[in-house]
């Protein structure tokens, strides 16, 4: 197990290095920074003016290994727009899009496990079938578009819910369900699936046999092994739902890491946009990796993989 | 040899004696699923097709004395604008239906340039195996850490939204499904006799890749090209509706939703219709991928 773990997080540890290269070679090979920085109007005086004062006249090589020297110690360089280092500005973006993502996982994973094992119990019914329409239809919505009707709804006709902002608790409710709509479809077919499978084995039948209660069997026995690569999934999901949230983020207007980083690509601020590219792709690693060894830990079969 | 259904592995089911076709239409047709699917995008596919001839209206004539008409339904409403009109009078239906045409050729592009990536990607790893695999495997973890749509949306910015931009984007990004699927397929269909037949016989390693494994792959490929041409639809919305995708003039379904966003609190109608075609498009190419799928497993259902 030790060797299992050891080796998954040397390749979580060459996978963020990989990341760091391939999205800063993005950003240096989709276009000229030092022409977008000065903008469209400027002339190619201050272009070179630009170039020279931002150090991107010096090899690309250089300047990628001073970015990741800096980066390694948690220095992101300067914002080109606001005074503040770029560490300052993600420290206080963060925790809102890190509050967001744990309220959207929390309400899908409330949802998705209750739902996929009624579906699982009554195979076929309306109950199924209720589960799978509202699966099929979430996987279909665009998430801005439901992020806009969910405002139409609760904050126009109804007034119970503010429009935009991340002030009070208030201001989480539509983004959370708008968000966690989103990672709550893969979360119930897993569970009803898990649950399929596992209430057709020889274990669940031995335990009915032995005269235990359908309730019994079906939440001490059955629950528990379905629920491991659910939870696993969960992890996964937050990771997807963090680089997500830029769409929910600019709709309500909340003040966190994907509106940061998207209020920086409009405004070239490059620092910015590859420091939360990789803090996101961090994240997600992060989460794979808990989950790998999540499953790993439950699952011995998983070890030799 | 290449048999239409794939059985990974599993041994084909005793075949009971009604005719082959008779047991297909019905799955098919049992299968309201796959059916209302594939109606769905028919009907928009031949929409998109027809725009020109059916669109009662240019979708690029503005004319600002009248603007902002509400849909026929409402009472301002009018026969002539059955839609309604954008913020610029321009005809709204005209504006979907030409949009359809947007939403469906990147869906196919994109589903094309990612499946070329992902199932070369996928049969090398798992026809090969060994160091491949780890570097094919590799390469998925790498693309799998990066947030999509960030990495689109900050590229996009850089090198200029466009329709082709978008396209060739997205078709660089979304073939890791088309990898995984392709991959674990391989892997099983590797040591089956029809290969260790053709091996034998003295056929070479690309003619047994193309003309053994991959129309083996066929119905594995088609409903993953089903579920990523949505996933490439609903992207491309996004990236239009965050302004980096499909620019204006174009008509895009995620544009007109954020064109129409402004208005939203007076005349809801404006963000509800694209993004309720929208929501269709997507769902029918979903419902006939999960179709398709079950249509094509071994054991029929799931």
């Amino acid at each position: 197990m030790l060797t299992y773990i050891f080796r998954r997080l040397l390749v979580a540890l060459a996978v963020m290095m990989t990341v760091a290269v391939v999205s800063f070679m993005l950003l240096h090979l989709s276009g000229d920074l030092a022409t977008a920085i000065a903008g469209p109007e400027s002339s190619a005086a201050d272009v070179e003016k630009i170039r020279i004062q931002y150090g991107l006249d010096r090899p690309i090589t250089t300047q990628f290994f001073e970015w990741l020297w800096a980066a390694l110690h948690l220095d992101f360089g300067r914002s080109f727009y606001f005074p503040n280092t770029v560490v300052e500005l993600i420290g206080e973006r963060l925790p809102i899009t890190l509050k967001l993502g744990g309220i959207s996982l929390l309400l899908a994973v409330l949802v998705a496990i209750p739902l996929g094992v009624a579906a699982a119990l009554y195979r076929d019914s309306w109950v199924d079938r209720v589960a799978l329409g509202i699966a099929v239809i979430g996987q279909a919505m665009p998430s801005f578009w439901f992020a806009l009707t969910l405002i139409l709804i609760f904050s126009v006709q109804l007034k119970w819910l503010p429009v935009a902002g991340n002030v009070s608790w208030q201001h989480f409710v539509l983004p959370a369900i708008a968000l966690g709509y989103y990672a709550m479809p893969s979360l119930m077919r897993l569970t009803r699936a898990g649950m399929l499978d596992v209430l057709g084995s020889d274990y669940i039948r031995t335990a009915r046999a032995k005269g235990l209660s359908r309730k019994r069997v079906v939440f001490k026995h059955a629950l528990r092994n379905a629920i491991i690569p659910v939870v696993a999934l969960a992890a996964v999901e937050l990771g997807f739902m963090l680089g997500g949230s830029v769409v929910i983020e600019s709709v309500y207007s909340m003040q966190g890491l994907g509106q940061l980083a998207w209020d920086s690509i409009s405004r070239n601020d490059y620092p910015v946009v590859q420091a939360v590219v990789l803090i996101i792709a961090v994240f997600y690693i992060g989460l794979t990796f808990v989950a790998d060894v999540l499953n790993a830990a439950l699952d011995p079969r998983m070890r030799t993989r | 040899m290449s048999s239409p259904n794939i059985t990974f592995g599993k041994p084909p089911l005793p075949l009971p004696a009604i005719p082959a076709w008779r047991r297909w239409t019905k799955r098919v047709l049992g299968h309201h699923g796959l059916t209302l699917g594939a109606i769905i995008l028919l009907v928009i596919s031949v929409a998109a097709l027809l725009a020109p001839w059916i669109a009662p209206h240019d979708p690029y004539d503005q004319d600002v004395t009248r603007r902002m008409i509400p849909p026929v339904w409402y009472e301002k409403g009018s026969w002539e604008f059955i839609l309604g009109t954008d913020k610029l009078g321009r005809d709204y239906l005209s504006r979907l239906l030409y949009g359809a045409r947007v939403s469906l050729i990147i869906g196919f592009m994109v589903t094309l340039i990612s499946g070329v990536i992902g199932t070369t990607l996928g049969v090398l790893a798992g026809y090969f195996g060994g160091r491949v695999d780890a570097v094919v495997s590799y390469i998925l973890t790498v693309r799998l850490a990066m947030p999509v749509v960030l990495v689109a949306l900050a590229m996009a910015s850089l090198v200029g939204g466009s329709l082709n931009v978008v396209i060739m984007l997205l078709g660089l990004l979304l073939w890791d499904r088309f990898a995984i699927v392709t991959r674990s397929a391989t892997q099983q269909l590797r040591d089956a006799e029809f290969i260790a037949a053709a091996k034998s016989l003295g056929a070479s390693t690309p003619y047994i890749v193309i003309r053994e494994l991959l129309p083996n792959l066929l119905s594995a490929l088609l409903v993953v090209a089903t579920l990523e041409m949505a996933h490439a639809i609903l992207l491309e919305s996004t990236l239009s509706f965050l302004g980096l995708g499909v620019q204006p003039p174009t008509p895009s379904w995620g544009l007109m939703v954020a064109e129409g966003k402004a208005y939203m609190f007076f005349q809801a109608w404006v963000i509800l219709i694209p993004g309720i075609v929208l929501a269709t498009l997507v769902l029918g190419i979903n419902l006939l991928g999960d179709g398709l799928r079950d249509l094509t497993a071994p054991d029929g259902r799931n």
